[in-house]
């Protein structure tokens, strides 16, 4: 990991949207600053309309930045083809994004038919991600989306993300809409190939306990700002009220069950 | 008589591949070529909510004008466009029948295909449409990968309801020249042939429900992903479309073509001059429906070759007089001035089908009224029934004006119902026609004009500026000139209000005008 060469860097970038009906505009990101290096699994925590989605947003291109500058292997995106941009990044939706008329394997192998792979490459690459994610092709490879429950589209999700053998995953609340259970094995399950595959991953997440169980770094945003970054023991020194709450939850929950399983954590 | 042994079935039946041919014909390139405006309209204009606004205003200002009177317009726009280009370009075309029926329609269409196309792209979730760019989709990738697929189920509703709209509207062709279902209803409601009119709506509707089925099936099967419901849903369009080419295609040279206007006694003269002709080994058909004012204009520009008119028509509407001269000076003035525009007048039938007023004989007789002059009088209290086009022609105000007559109400009405009206009291007059049947049938009595206030309306036979020197025409026409006295005509046009199809009363008439050649 070398801080001075980041794989992902963002620097003094700005960006407003026009209030609609005559509001006044929002200013959804404000001077934020942040490096990814490469390798890092970094998680963007704060509360709903603090800026978070749109920074994932700028990352890929679907958006472009009022000021400031946003670097991709040391090339800013701005003089980049955003097409080719999109292919090599891979991205992961809340409740999927998977499209409702495609079946899994049509999903998964989207983007390396849109780079043109030879379709024998694909469905071999389809079958190697659906095992990777736990899905078995045989059976579910023909599904449509909606015949799936809501964790199996995010398994198919993810390996939509990973199909083009992409160095960067982009994750926007991946499993924020999963039961606890389903939620913990897919977190994990990412976690895992994270590591395997040496990917780069930014993931924005509400849940404070998900960021600190999965990223190796994390960023607080509150309204459109930056307010603080570091690894969950950093965070946990800096004095500031709202990343001190952001970190009672799990703090108070780990707490709760160490008293109520103290077996479990004995072990 | 048993309604399904009437032999007016099997004289319908034996219409049914041309006018079903053609009507699909129209119908499909009609719907073809508002598929292909509309749709990539409705693509370019989902993210531009003017634009859109702009389109779906249009196509709803076109729904309002009703069927009729759009294709209507399109006659006339047409015939300046052919005109000018004829001019400019060096090249005309026919605004007749198959071009403005299918741009009309097509217009027609328009409406439906464009709702539900913009309706159908906007509606699709944004999450999706995000995805689509995130997962590396240029905008055409993702229209044709992602928005069109998802939006195909609304547009598919939108291309059936069009596609009914369209054949049903298509029967409204007929007046403008365009051969469809429409012929059989605009024929019977003239000669009051209730199974003709009949079969002419059962024939449509169903033509409608089974493009529609074709349709479902291919909406289902694009749904479903399945290629077979897809599959037999082309075949099912292809098969149409052959069966739509394929009359078109064994016929050769279609031959002499005798126009008609919407009414009973054209219908029968029209059948009359296309018997001639083929008795005399030309070959020849009737195109029967057209608008009086379409039928003069299809004749100057060749789209047919001959037809029946009458002096006082011709003199007011396409010499645009007003004076009056006695019958023959008339006919010989008319025939001249025409002569300059090539059409040929190539003479009287003999028998006149002048507008009269027209009353009961039993309340004339109670009233002493004898004629208009005795009428004016009474007509204060009085109401007046007539056609759709006498009240807006220029002999009812030089009427009207003659004799200072001025009536309650005017009603305008189908001119075969006319007379039953009257006869029931339903009105008090009616501007009638002089060779009409029903004025007997209905004992009914043509009031005097002794200020000769109503030109005269001699029959005559027009040729097109095309068959100005056709002599095997003419020789097969001759024979006919002269022949026909109002009293024939009458009986012959009360034959085709009752039962008789409108080809057997010409033949009835054929052999009366026969037997009297060869009495003299």
């Amino acid at each position: 990991m070398s801080v001075s060469s980041p794989l992902i860097s963002f620097e003094h970038v700005r960006k407003h949207f026009d209030g609609g009906g005559g509001a006044p505009p929002v200013l959804a990101v404000n001077d934020a600053s942040l490096a990814i290096a490469s390798g890092e699994f970094l998680a963007i925590v704060g509360a709903s309309g603090s800026g978070k989605t749109t920074l994932l947003r700028l990352a890929n291109g679907l958006i472009a930045p009022d000021s400031g500058r946003i670097t991709v292997d040391g090339a800013d995106i701005a003089n980049l083809d955003p097409i080719a941009l999109r292919r090599s990044i891979g991205t992961v939706f809340q409740s999927g994004g998977l499209f409702p008329h495609m079946s899994v394997a049509d999903n998964i192998g989207i983007t390396p038919r849109l780079l043109g792979w030879p379709s024998a490459r694909i469905a071999a690459r389809v079958d190697d991600l659906m095992a990777l994610v736990r899905l078995d092709p045989a059976s579910y490879r023909d599904r449509l989306p909606n015949q799936l429950s809501g964790g199996q589209r995010q398994r198919v999700s993810v390996a939509r993300a990973l199909a083009a053998h992409p160095r960067i995953v982009l994750m926007d609340e991946p499993f924020g809409a999963l039961d606890p259970l389903t939620r913990d094995a897919l977190g994990e399950n990412y976690r895992d190939l994270h590591r395997e595959l040496g990917l780069t991953t930014l993931m924005i997440t509400h849940d404070m306990a998900e960021a600190v169980l999965l990223a190796d770094r994390i960023a607080v945003m509150r309204e459109g700002r930056i307010i603080a970054q570091g690894t969950p023991a950093e965070l946990a020194r800096i004095d500031d009220a709202d990343v001190d709450a952001l970190l009672q939850t799990p703090r108070r929950q780990a707490e709760r069950l160490q008293t109520l399983l103290p077996r479990a954590s004995a072990s | 008589m048993n309604l399904w042994s009437d032999p007016r079935w099997g004289d319908a039946l034996a219409h049914l591949p041309d006018y079903l041919g053609n009507h699909v014909r129209v119908s499909l390139a009609a719907l073809a070529l508002g598929l292909l405006v509309s749709l990539p309209l409705a693509i370019l204009a989902r993210h531009r909510p003017r634009l859109s606004g702009a389109l779906l205003g249009f196509a709803s200002i076109v729904q309002t004008v009703p069927g009729l009177a759009l294709l209507a317009l399109f006659y006339p726009l047409l015939l300046a466009i052919a005109a000018v280009s004829a001019q400019w370009l060096g090249f005309g075309f026919s605004a007749f029948g198959f071009l403005p029926a299918m741009l009309a329609l097509a217009l027609y269409s328009m409406l439906p295909v464009l709702r539900n196309t913009l309706t159908g792209l906007q509606g699709i979730d944004p999450a999706i449409l995000e995805a689509a760019k995130a997962v590396g989709m240029t905008p055409r990738q993702s229209l044709r990968m992602v928005e069109l697929p998802l939006a195909l189920p609304v547009i598919m509703a939108g291309i059936r309801t069009a596609a009914v709209w369209v054949i049903g509207t298509a029967t409204l062709s007929t007046p403008i020249g365009q051969t469809s279902l429409g012929n059989y209803i605009f024929a019977g409601l003239q000669t009051q042939n209730w199974v003709l009119v009949l079969f002419g709506c059962a024939a449509a509707a169903l033509l409608a429900i089974v493009v529609d089925q074709v349709l479902a099936l291919i909406e289902t099967g694009a749904r479903r992903r399945s290629r077979l419901r897809v599959a037999m849903g082309a075949i099912g369009i292809v098969l149409l479309i052959a069966a739509a080419l394929m009359p078109s295609l064994s016929r050769a040279r279609s031959g002499y073509v005798i126009g008609a206007k919407t009414f009973t006694e054209q219908y029968i003269l029209a059948a009359l001059l296309t018997q001639r002709l083929q008795a005399a080994g030309l070959p020849a058909k009737t195109r029967a429906g057209l608008g009086s004012s379409v039928i003069f204009n299809a004749l100057e520009s060749g789209d047919i070759d001959a037809y029946v008119d009458y002096s006082g028509t011709l003199w007011a509407n396409q010499l645009h007089r007003t004076d009056i001269k006695p019958r023959d000076e008339l006919v010989a003035d008319l025939k001249a001035r025409l002569s300059r525009q090539h059409v040929t007048l190539l003479g009287q039938l003999g028998f006149e089908n002048a507008y009269a007023l027209v009353m009961p004989r039993a309340r004339a007789k109670a009233l002493g009224i004898r004629s208009i002059a005795d009428l004016v009088a009474h007509a204060g209290e009085m109401s007046v029934a007539g056609d759709y086009e006498i009240f807006s022609r220029p002999e009812w105000a030089a009427l009207t004006q003659a004799y200072g007559l001025r009536f309650r109400a005017q009603r305008q009405m189908q001119p075969d119902f006319m007379y039953a009206a009257v006869a029931a009291g339903e009105v008090d007059v009616i501007a009638g026609y002089t060779s009409d049947g029903l004025i007997a049938k209905y004992d009914l009595v043509v009031l005097d004009d002794p200020r000769h206030a109503i030109p005269p309306y001699d029959a005559v036979v027009l040729l097109s500026p095309e068959r100005e020197h056709d002599a095997a025409l003419r020789s097969a026409l001759a024979p006919l000139l002269g022949k026909i006295d109002i009293a024939t005509m009458r009986e012959a046009n009360l034959r085709a209000s009752g039962s008789q199809s409108a080809s057997d009363v010409a033949k009835w008439l054929w052999e009366k005008i026969a037997t009297k050649n060869a009495a003299r």
